[in-house]
């Protein structure tokens, strides 16, 4: 997963780690950490595996989130053969070129902006993770969700479920 | 969580009655953790803020002299900044631990992951001839683990141990079981335990007085006589290390600490392709597991050190492994972290082709 700092590009990662959690998966979570605040890239490696994790740092991976131009331009090589690519064209002015994996546009940051709430954007990505690789159902995320917020914004618990869904109706193919 | 906060838990759950810190990056969240968990109110453990690395070490010098479990943590620049007072802990034979969180260097360097203070942590580092423990985590869970198992070593040798990690480890996030929380020792505990303590004395007599100070050179060699028992006996009996794939192996790969993971994807990656390649994973990097190496060197065509240095440990390795073979290097350098298939591009190129 990988943008610019500020998109929530950790958080969503470590929500989509602990839903794992939830699922009695084993998880990594490793971010490229530092400077990176508001405007500068971030981006974040989330293994889910039914089985031990070895390494945490990977050079291939099955599913790609971009979520700006620098990050596509870094990681659409590093897609595996028959992997999926999930971008958001918002920013970016060059559409992945990549024949031998299955692209998929998801136009989150335009929904975010209908739904007039931007920071929910992340969760809006999320949901349309979860629709394309069916990798962990909804109520775990909830669930995840739940034990990575203080209770005391557990009413915003409801605003995320939202996001999420109607991340999942974007996805079209 | 991550391994800065594992740290940081399993302290206040093992007791440790002090920890004495400044922030640094890669190993912040030690600190913020204990601040957020606030344990003073709890187990009654001291958090604070020392106004530099060296204020840090000699409050963990004045509490480990008391019998008090305590420790800090910081990364390379800092740890640097501590090699003084870690001396003369090493020389006071006092127990404490200390967490680096190595990022690259020299200098103020990256804030990115590096192993290049190896020779640092495992050859002394500060003046004299002394040791310390050094532990090498390669999870989140062994980040937790060797707090109490740092602890327990430096209480059983009266010396310091310390755990040797790395930006990767410090930041991930991983699944991690933390240890049983047990009651800090009591007052009269420690005296039991620690009769050495300046305050370890019975209450109303003269305190010991602890000194590094002998002007009498012949004392002085008896305490290096009796350092270096101590250090023979640690090696004796306290070198760890792990296996992976080395019954069947051709070759061997040695990487300590979060790289040993890379190397083991790699590994995984090779034996697909039909190369037998084993991993030998130094968890204590001093003691060196030397009878380990020299027994898997005996069997192999060749051994590739993997670290995320300019070539360290390797001279270890090769003290080690006791015959001809080659043993050749792969680092990178500066912060970067290599991924599975350039360890694997590496090993083909030192050895395959």
């Amino acid at each position: 997963m990988a943008g610019f700092g500020g998109q929530g590009i950790l958080s969503m990662g470590k929500i989509l780690a602990y839903a794992g959690l939830m699922d009695n998966l084993e998880v990594t979570w490793m971010p490229s950490y530092g400077p990176e605040q508001r405007g500068g890239t971030a981006n974040v490696t989330v293994i889910l595996s039914d089985s031990p994790i070895s390494s945490p740092v990977l050079d291939t991976f099955d599913t790609a989130v971009i979520l700006n131009q620098q990050s596509l331009d870094k990681f659409e090589e590093k897609v595996k053969p028959g992997g999926t690519l999930i971008y958001d064209p918002y920013g970016i002015h060059r559409a992945p070129q990549r024949t031998d994996i299955t692209v998929h546009r998801i136009d989150a940051m335009e929904a975010t902006f209908d739904m007039k709430s931007s920071k929910t954007y992340n969760m809006v990505v999320l949901g349309a993770i979860l629709k394309i690789t069916g990798i962990v159902p909804i109520d775990s995320v909830m669930a995840g969700l739940k034990k990575v917020l203080p209770e005391r914004h557990h009413n915003l618990l409801d605003l995320n479920r939202q996001a999420i869904i109607r991340g999942m109706e974007l996805v079209t193919d | 969580m991550k391994g800065n906060e594992a740290i940081a838990h399993a302290a206040i759950r093992y007791g440790v009655d002090g920890y004495f810190g400044y922030p640094i990056t890669p190993q912040s969240e030690v600190l913020e953790t204990l601040e957020a968990l606030m344990p003073w109110e709890t187990t009654g453990m001291v958090v604070l803020q020392a106004e530099s690395e060296v204020a840090a070490i000699n409050m963990v010098y004045g509490g480990a002299a008391t019998g008090k479990a305590v420790m800090t943590s910081s990364s390379s620049p800092g740890v640097s900044l501590m090699q003084e007072g870690l001396s003369y802990i090493a020389a006071g034979e006092l127990p404490a631990l200390v967490v680096n969180v190595m990022r690259g260097g020299p200098g103020l360097g990256t804030i990115h992951p590096s192993q290049a203070d190896y020779f640092q942590a495992t050859k002394g580092g500060g003046h004299g001839d002394y040791h310390f423990i050094v532990l090498a985590p390669s999870s989140v869970q062994e980040m937790a683990d060797f707090v109490g198992l740092g602890f327990d070593l430096a209480f059983k040798y009266r010396t310091p141990a310390m755990i040797l990690a790395d930006g990767i480890v410090g930041q991930m996030m991983e699944k991690v079981k933390l240890p049983a929380p047990r009651p800090r020792r009591s007052e009269e505990e420690i005296r039991k335990q620690c009769p050495w303590a300046v305050t370890g004395r019975p209450e109303g007599r003269k305190p010991n007085i602890m000194t590094t100070l002998e002007l009498d050179s012949y004392k002085m060699e008896e305490h290096n006589e009796r350092y270096q028992r101590t250090y023979r006996e640690i090696e004796r009996n306290e070198a760890r290390y792990e296996e992976f794939y080395t019954d069947d192996a051709d070759y061997l790969i040695v990487a300590f600490g979060s790289i040993a993971r890379i190397c083991l994807k790699a590994i995984e990656d090779a034996r697909a392709q039909g190369i037998r390649i084993g991993l030998l994973r130094p968890i204590t990097l001093w003691p060196f597991p030397s009878e380990a190496v020299e027994r898997l060197a005996a069997k192999v065509k060749g051994i590739l050190v993997v670290e995320l240095n300019a070539g360290q440990m390797i001279e270890d390795v090769r003290l080690a492994a006791a015959r001809q073979l080659p043993i050749r290097h792969f680092g990178r350098l500066g912060g970067i972290v290599p991924n599975p298939q350039e360890v694997l591009d590496a090993f083909h190129r030192e050895f395959i082709s």
